[in-house]
C-alpha cells in the first residue's frame, strides 16, 4: 500500500492478467501431499503456492502448556527464501509472527478442540511461491490439511482477499495489485454460517466499500468452498 | 520392536521395503518449479521430498577473492517435514546438511565463480542455494545435493540495468564447470547400504557422504555417525559411492 505506480492496473474493466474485478485466479488444490504429516494440502491461486501440514492432535510438552479441557492449536506461517523476487532471510520476521497468529485465530473457531484435552494441533504453512494473497492461500491449505488429518471440524475455512485498485473493488489480489492497491483486505470465513474468522485491512476505504468487498468475497468464496470439498473428495476417490 | 526388526533384516542382507542393499528408491527430479526463483528443483527419493530454490543477489566479494562470485548454501528443516523437526534457527543437522551440500558444489568448481564478478573487489553475484525439506524419510543429504545441482543447472542470472536487477530478463545461464553427485553409504552390523530410509538411518552405526565428479574424482567427504570405520570399510564405501554416482548422474 502507499506505493504509487503510473501503470494502470485496470484497463477497460480488465485486470493485468485479464480477470474481471470479481474473478478469482485459476486455482489448484491437492490433499495428502506430505506423507509424514497427519494431514496436508497444497493450494495454488495463480502463481501463489502454499503447502500446509498438520501434526496432531499429539501430546503437548512441557506439560504446563497443556489445557486440561481442550487441545491447543499452534500455527507457523513461513515463506521459503526463494518464494519472492528478493531472497528472504530464513527465520521468523515480525510479519510472519503476526500472520501466524491471525491464521491460528482464523482456524480455531472451526475446530472441536474440547475433544482432545492436553494435546496440541500443529499447523505448519510454507509459502513456496508468492504472488500476493499468501496468508489467505495458506489458510485454505491449512483448512484442507486439518480436514485431511481428521480433526473434527464444524465447517471448512475459506479465505480470500479483497481490495481496491484504480478505484475499482476487486477480489483475489495478485502481487502487483497487492503492492499498488489503495487497500487490501484478507478475509477468512466459515461458509455455512457465514461467520468471519479473519479480517484485516490496510489502506483507505469508505465503510460502504468495505461492506461491498465483504459481500463480494463471501459470494466468490462459495466457489472456493466447493473446490476445497472437491479436493477432499478426490483424495478418497483415489 | 521395529528397529530390531529392521536391523535383523539387514543382517540377513534384506530390507524392509524389499530393496537390495545397494539400491536407491525411485528418484524423481522436477526442475523450474518455482517461478520466483532463478533456478529450482524438487527431488523425491521414495517418500523423501526436497525443494531447492536458487536466488541471486548482488553482494560484495570476499577480500581474499575479489574477482569471484559468492556461493551461500542454507538448509531449513521446516517442521512441516517431520514430527521430529521443531521451529527455530537451523540446528546441528540442518547446518551440517547445508555445509555438506555446499562443499560438494564448491570443491568440484561446479559454478564458474570467476564469471560472476561484476566489479572487482566491489560487486559480484551471490548465489543462494536454499534447501527446503518438505518430507523427511531419510537420505536428506543425497536428495538435497541432487536437487541443488539440478536447480543450478537451470539457473539463469538476471540482467543488470543501471545497477538494478531486472529479474524478468536473463543475462546468462549460470556458468557451470562441473556436476558433483553426492552419495551416502551407511554401515550397520557389517553391511553397507545405500539410500537408507528414516527408520534405517536410526539404526546405522555410521555413514559417509561422498561427492563424486564426472571423471570419478572425489571432491568432498563427510563421515558422520557414532562408530568408527576401518580402512577396508572406507575403501569399500568409496568404491560403492563412485559406482552409484554414475547411476544418479544419468538421471540429470
Amino acid at each position: 500500500m502507499g506505493m504509487k505506480t503510473d501503470e494502470k492496473l485496470i484497463v477497460k474493466g480488465e485486470r493485468l492478467d485479464g480477470r474481471k474485478p470479481d474473478e478469482i485466479r485459476e486455482t489448484e488444490m491437492k490433499v495428502g501431499v506430505i506423507p509424514n504429516a497427519n494431514g496436508s494440502a497444497q493450494v495454488r491461486f495463480g502463481d501463489t503456492i502454499a503447502i500446509a501440514g498438520v501434526y496432531g492432535p499429539r501430546p503437548l510438552f512441557p506439560k504446563h502448556l497443556q489445557e486440561s479441557d481442550r487441545a491447543i492449536i499452534k500455527c507457523r506461517y513461513n515463506m521459503a527464501p526463494f518464494s519472492v523476487e528478493e531472497r528472504i532471510r530464513p527465520g521468523p520476521s515480525r510479519r510472519a509472527v503476526e500472520i501466524s497468529k491471525v491464521t491460528r485465530l482464523a482456524l480455531e473457531p472451526v475446530l472441536f478442540l474440547e475433544e482432545y484435552p492436553e494435546t496440541v494441533v500443529d499447523v505448519y504453512i510454507e509459502i513456496l511461491q508468492a504472488d500476493g494473497s499468501t496468508r489467505v492461500t495458506g489458510i485454505n491449505a491449512a483448512s484442507l490439511a486439518l480436514a485431511d488429518a481428521g480433526v473434527p471440524m464444524k465447517d471448512l475455512v475459506v479465505a480470500l482477499s479483497g481490495g481496491k485498485v484504480d478505484d475499482t473493488l476487486i477480489i483475489d489480489l495478485c502481487g502487483k495489485e497487492d503492492n499498488y492497491s489503495e487497500a487490501d483486505i484478507p478475509i477468512a470465513f466459515l461458509p455455512r454460517k457465514k461467520e468471519i474468522t479473519l479480517l484485516q485491512m490496510d489502506g483507505q476505504l469508505t465503510p460502504q466499500e468495505i461492506k461491498n468487498i465483504l459481500k463480494n468475497v463471501l459470494k466468490a468464496g462459495e466457489g472456493v468452498y466447493k473446490k476445497q470439498k472437491d479436493a477432499l473428495m478426490k483424495k478418497y476417490e483415489e | 520392536m521395529r528397529p530390531e526388526y529392521v536391523l535383523k533384516l539387514l543382517e540377513n542382507g534384506e530390507r524392509v521395503d524389499g530393496r537390495k542393499l545397494d539400491a536407491f528408491r525411485d528418484i524423481h527430479i522436477e526442475t523450474n518449479i518455482i517461478k520466483r526463483a532463478e533456478g529450482s528443483a524438487r527431488v523425491k527419493i521414495g517418500k523423501t521430498d526436497v525443494i531447492v530454490g536458487i536466488k541471486t543477489e548482488i553482494g560484495e566479494p570476499f577480500s581474499d577473492m575479489p574477482n569471484m562470485g559468492i556461493l551461500k548454501t542454507g538448509a531449513e528443516f521446516t517442521p512441516i517435514a517431520s514430527p521430529d523437526f521443531e521451529s527455530g534457527p537451523p540446528g546441528e543437522d540442518a547446518t551440517e546438511l547445508a555445509r555438506i551440500v555446499d562443499r560438494g558444489i564448491r570443491e568440484s568448481d561446479c559454478i564458474d565463480l570467476e564469471k560472476l564478478c561484476i566489479k572487482e573487489g566491489k560487486e559480484a553475484w551471490e548465489v543462494f542455494v536454499d534447501i527446503h525439506i518438505i518430507n523427511h524419510d531419510g537420505s536428506l543429504i543425497d536428495a538435497s545435493a541432487l536437487a541443488a545441482v539440478a536447480a543450478l543447472r537451470v539457473t539463469k542470472i538476471p540482467k543488470l540495468e543501471n545497477d538494478k536487477i531486472i529479474r524478468d530478463k536473463t543475462e546468462m545461464k549460470l556458468p557451470l564447470l562441473h556436476t558433483p553427485i553426492t552419495v551416502t553409504v551407511g554401515k550397520t552390523s557389517g553391511k553397507f547400504i545405500i539410500d537408507p530410509s528414516k527408520e534405517e538411518e536410526e539404526i546405522l552405526d555410521s555413514k559417509i557422504s561422498i561427492a563424486v565428479m564426472e571423471d570419478g574424482k572425489i571432491c568432498a567427504v563427510q563421515k558422520s555417525g557414532e562408530s568408527s570405520l576401518s580402512m577396508e570399510d572406507i575403501n569399500e564405501i568409496i568404491d560403492l559411492a563412485v559406482k552409484k554416482s554414475k547411476e544418479i548422474r544419468k538421471l540429470l
